[in-house]
């Protein structure tokens, strides 16, 4: 606690106008167009956004896991700890080895289907731990088993499991596990519960909120689905054509949207509980991030568009207290 | 809609068993269901629980391995060539995924005037194009110019998605069967073909048997119609929409109601939670013995649940629930 | 014209798409270049049948470029006219076993049940009994030097292999959802087979040929070099290398080219071929193909 108060109003992480693209056949794909947030000591932040919006490959970046194609244009990725800043994109490969799972661990969209299928999970956390100079097996077993349990996991039952014999919540509940073994400061988890039955879901979520009360660390959750961003964040942050379109607390993005994309997005999902409200569409398709639409990425579907949105794009601008939207006519906009 | 009226489908006791590495797997066990013309059903359950393959077997594409499927009072198995056609045409499934259900080699024009051209539908290529305008305007494809001459490859999801709708639209048929016809699409474009849905419902008078995961969703689409609940290929509840929405009963429907996450952050973290006994999700290769949901049921009681399986008991305001323990509370308080 | 117009579009989207591939584009020349070489220039060289008894293994040289063989012949009028046997029957030998593959494999897998069984049951027999030795046995009891009748039991080589393959590509074809829709929509069996199924499959088919067509070159040249297997005249690049072989080219630093020169036509024909697939996946490709 008193490290934490020395480092008091420190980021954990803070990233500062990214730009990644893959080149392709058609033209390069701005994946990441100049993204630019902080993540704060101990905080939940949800990214969320439609498919192919940039979420993972914005993640991936943060841990310097980009495929070979991919190329970071320009930015800046500084993660804190104890005062100390570390600056991700120069580090080098032995710093970067350290860094993953150290400092920040990701959990990988889909990773269910990604743990060794010929290792008993027992073998899992042993062999991660040794890749990163943990080599007192006694040690690391224990804290395996410590953080089953904590996953809500039977230890004695899981750890000599093969990945097939554990159904897809269990698989990533232990993902989930293994990244916390090194005691990473930040996490990242892409789409945790995207393709799990609802009763699954439920058991990762409370899993989730439950770690969130015992541990210490940043999380950060990439996902398209909106309500479980409703359930878990501090903080939300919407993401449309690679880029960051407004970002505020749970409650702010939820109630009072100030970005019409937010505001559409939260509209047009059904919930069972409550009155039957009409549901709002929004027009149009995606956008091409080969070609993004000049000004305004949204506005070929935006109904506040004007001509300003489509020549000028705007930026980041502080719409409350603790709220920023990208948006022209954010002052128009009204839930 | 009159009660008494002949089903336009009936399915009555049908199961399905498929053989799996030498092992029998009972995907659907002895579900009945009765849709009035003009009605809306959804089903819904987890994954796996036998969804698409009662859909399949309401279009026709599967067997039954028992029971009877009946369109408009006959078993179709059982019906000539010619009324077999006629009801091929009249129930379509659209299929879950965009992407696996238009052919890759073919334009939107030429998947979509096929059926037109090889039922006579229309006379020549001429009146195909116009048709197939007139299609793609109902599911909202607009200009139709801009996408008679596209591959399938070179339209979005939902696009792809209104083409496999239009495409059903060709045979005029009078049931729609939708297998997760919105699941597989981004959430901006799910409602815009969810209302394209509901609008073919009411002009067209379409009968639909709605197939979701998506406890929200069925709420939206089917809100004057009726929800049906499987869980490891039985049917467990079946009743209107509000009720099944508001009053579930069966406590595997009360769980996953429970259980939804919500896009509201207030509702989802205040909602009551109702805790299973356990996590684990039983195999089909391994089915619990009398009411399959027992080893996670809340409600379980020894002696009664694993013993038997529960049949569908009417437990009033028109909901049926396969429950135990509930069928005899509600019986009491009738009494009472 | 427009009819006109239409083909001469086809074949620019068609070229443009053998060129997308660069390994495949180098097949592409190759073929035309083997083709050229083939059917054209024995137009322009004659095929020379005189022996010079003074020439014999001449180095190469203004007059003989590739030099001469063991009768003294000219080495690339040989060359030039050895190509046309191999190139047809290997074409032939990959269009006929493809395309009993494609028959018997599109039946076994859409019929099913019996069918299915029995024509599964042929394979199987066909692929259990050693089929190059009853082929050699078969050499010597006809005389096969007839194109047709040659590329016909060539492909009896080949038929069972690619037979079980198209019918696995047919199975997993069948079950995609918008074969389903077709059958939903009541379409008939020519449709289903021939508008959803086939196009799907041509990529597939046309691979399965270029390569069925270079065990044929390699079936020949085995045939030709165990001796079981002659030409009329005599030519062909695997009649070269027999003949060279068996004369003892090889002991001699001038007849090199005598072995070398169709060695090479043959390699590289078979490398052509074996590139060119590479394009074929393009030009088959609907995503590629816009706007025909
Ligand atoms: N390796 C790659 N090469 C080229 N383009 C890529 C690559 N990976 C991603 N992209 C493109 O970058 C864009 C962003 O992709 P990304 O995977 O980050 O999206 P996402 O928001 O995570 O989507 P989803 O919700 O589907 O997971 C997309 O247009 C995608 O097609
Ligand atoms: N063709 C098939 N062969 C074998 N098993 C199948 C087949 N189709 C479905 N199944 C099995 O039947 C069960 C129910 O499947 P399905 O009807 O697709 O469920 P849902 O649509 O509710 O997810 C699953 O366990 C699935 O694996
Ligand atoms: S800037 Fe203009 S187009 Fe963009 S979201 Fe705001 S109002 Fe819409
Ligand atoms: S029958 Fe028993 S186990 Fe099954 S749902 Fe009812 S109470 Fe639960
Ligand atoms: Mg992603
Ligand atoms: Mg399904």
């Amino acid at each position: 606690m008193s490290e934490n108060a020395k480092t008091a109003g420190e980021p954990a992480l803070l990233v500062e106008d990214l730009w990644v693209e893959y080149p392709a056949r058609r033209g390069v794909v701005k994946a990441v167009r100049g993204v630019s947030f902080e993540l704060r000591r101990g905080e939940t932040l949800a990214l969320i956004g439609e498919s192919g919006s940039g979420k993972t490959t914005l993640g991936l970046a943060l841990v310097r896991l980009l495929p070979k194609a991919a190329r970071i244009k320009q930015g800046r990725i500084m993660y804190y700890r104890n005062g100390t800043s570390q600056d991700v994109l120069a580090l080098n490969a032995e710093q970067l080895r350290r860094f993953r799972w150290q400092e920040c661990a990701m959990v990988f969209q889909g990773a269910q289907n990604a743990l060794n299928p010929v290792l008993r999970i027992e073998a899992q956390f042993l062999d991660t731990a040794r890749a990163h100079g943990m080599t007192d097996a006694k040690a690391v077993r224990e804290r395996a088993i410590e953080l089953l349990k904590m996953v809500q996991l039977d230890p004695q039952r899981v750890m000599h499991s093969f990945p097939h014999e554990l159904s897809g919540g269990m698989r990533q509940r232990v993902l989930i596990a293994l990244g916390l073994l090194l005691q990473p400061q930040v996490i990242i988890l892409d789409e945790p519960t995207t393709a799990l039955d609802i009763l699954t879901q439920r058991s990762v979520i409370e899993v989730l909120r439950r770690l969130r009360t015992q541990l210490d660390f940043s999380l950060i959750f990439i996902s398209h689905d909106l309500s479980l961003a409703a359930e878990l964040a501090d903080r939300v942050a919407t993401v449309y054509a690679g880029a960051i379109v407004e970002i505020g607390s749970v409650y702010d993005i939820f109630e009072r949207p100030r970005h019409p994309y937010t505001l559409a997005l939260t509209r047009s999902v059904p919930t069972v509980t409550g009155e039957m409200h009409p549901l709002a569409s929004i027009p149009g398709s995606p956008p091409d991030l080969i070609n993004p639409p000049l000004g305004c990425a949204f506005h070929p579907r935006c109904p506040y568009a004007t001509d300003q949105c489509r020549s000028q794009e705007p930026r980041l601008e502080r719409v409350g207290d603790d709220q920023f939207a990208a948006c022209w006519h954010w002052q128009e906009v009204k839930p | 809609m009159t009660v008494n009226a002949t089903p336009i489908i009936e399915l009555d006791r049908v199961s399905r068993v498929f053989e799996q590495r030498r092992r029998q797997v009972k995907a659907v066990d002895a579900v009945s269901l009765a849709v009035q013309e003009g009605e809306v059903v959804c089903l819904v359950g987890e994954s796996g629980c036998g969804k698409t393959t009662t859909g399949k077997m309401i279009a026709g594409l599967i067997h039954p391995s028992g029971g009877e499927v009946r369109y408009a009072g006959k078993n179709i198995w059982a019906m000539s060539k010619d009324e077999f056609r006629r009801y091929r045409l009249a129930v379509q499934l659209i299929h879950q995924d965009p992407y696996a259900s238009l052919n890759p080699a073919h334009t939107v024009y030429g998947i979509m005037s096929a059926p037109l051209l090889q039922h006579g539908i229309v006379a020549n290529h001429k009146q195909a194009r116009e048709r197939v305008r007139d299609l793609l305007r109902t599911v909202d494809l607009t200009p139709p110019d801009d996408f008679l001459d596209k591959y399938p490859h070179q339209l979005s999801g939902g696009q792809r998605q209104r083409v496999s709708v239009a495409r059903a639209l060709t045979v005029s048929p009078k049931v729609i069967v939708a297998d997760e016809a919105v699941s597989m699409v981004d959430v901006s474009i799910r409602v815009s073909l969810l209302n394209m849905l509901s609008r073919l419902k009411r002009d067209l008078g379409v009968t639909f048997i709605f197939i979701t995961h998506d406890l929200a969703v069925a709420k939206h689409f089917a809100w004057e119609g009726r929800i049906a609940v499987m869980y490891l290929g039985r049917m467990i509840e079946i009743g209107r929409t509000p009720q099944i929405i508001n009053h579930p009963q069966h406590p595997y429907t009360r769980a996953l109601l429970s259980a939804i996450p919500e896009a509201d952050p207030r509702i989802t973290r205040t909602k009551e939670r109702l805790q299973l006994r356990s996590l684990d999700i039983p195999s089909l290769l391994n089915i619990p013995s009398g009411c399959s949901f027992h080893p996670r049921c809340p409600l379980f009681e020894a002696g009664l649940c694993e013993v038997s399986v529960p049949p569908l008991a009417d437990v009033g305001d028109g909901t049926r629930v396969a429950c135990h323990v509930v069928a005899r509370e509600r019986a009491k308080e009738v009494v009472a | 014209m427009t009819f006109v117009r239409g083909i001469a579009n086809w074949f620019g989207q068609t070229l443009r798409l053998i060129a997308r591939n660069k390994a495949g584009f180098l097949g592409f020349i190759g073929l035309l270049f083997f083709i050229f070489l083939a059917f054209v220039m024995p137009l322009f060289v004659p095929l020379d049948k005189t022996s010079r008894v003074d020439k014999i293994y001449n180095p190469p040289s203004a007059e003989h470029i590739l030099g001469t063989d063991f009768q003294g012949r000219d080495i690339f009028s040989l060359v030039v006219h050895g190509g046309r046997d191999v190139i047809v029957i290997a074409f032939l030998t990959g269009a006929i076993s493809t395309f009993i593959a494609v028959v018997l494999g599109s039946i076994s897998a859409l019929l099913g049940g019996a069918v299915d069984s029995a024509i599964m049951a042929a394979t199987d027999f066909w692929l259990a009994i050693p089929t190059f030795p009853l082929l050699a046995v078969l050499a010597t009891q006809i005389k096969l030097n007839d194109v047709w009748l040659l590329s016909l039991i060539l492909a009896l080589l080949s038929w069972a292999t690619l037979t079980r393959a198209i019918r696995s590509q047919v199975l997993s074809l069948r079950q995609r959802d918008y074969v389903e829709a077709a059958r939903s929509l009541g379409m008939s069996h020519r449709h289903i087979i021939f508008k959803e199924i086939l196009p799907n499959m041509m990529s597939y088919i046309a691979i399965s040929l270029v390569f069925a067509m270079t065990a044929a070159v390699y079936a020949q040249g085995g045939l030709v070099f165990l001796g079981l297997l002659s030409f009329s005249d005599n030519n062909s690049w695997a009649v070269t290398i027999q003949l060279a072989w068996t004369r003892g080219a090889i002991f001699f630093k001038d007849s090199f080219l005598n072995i070398m020169a169709p060695v090479a036509a043959i390699a590289l024909f078979q490398l052509s071929l074996v590139l060119f697939t590479r394009s074929l996946e393009e030009i088959f490709n609907p995503r590629l193909r816009v706007g025909v």
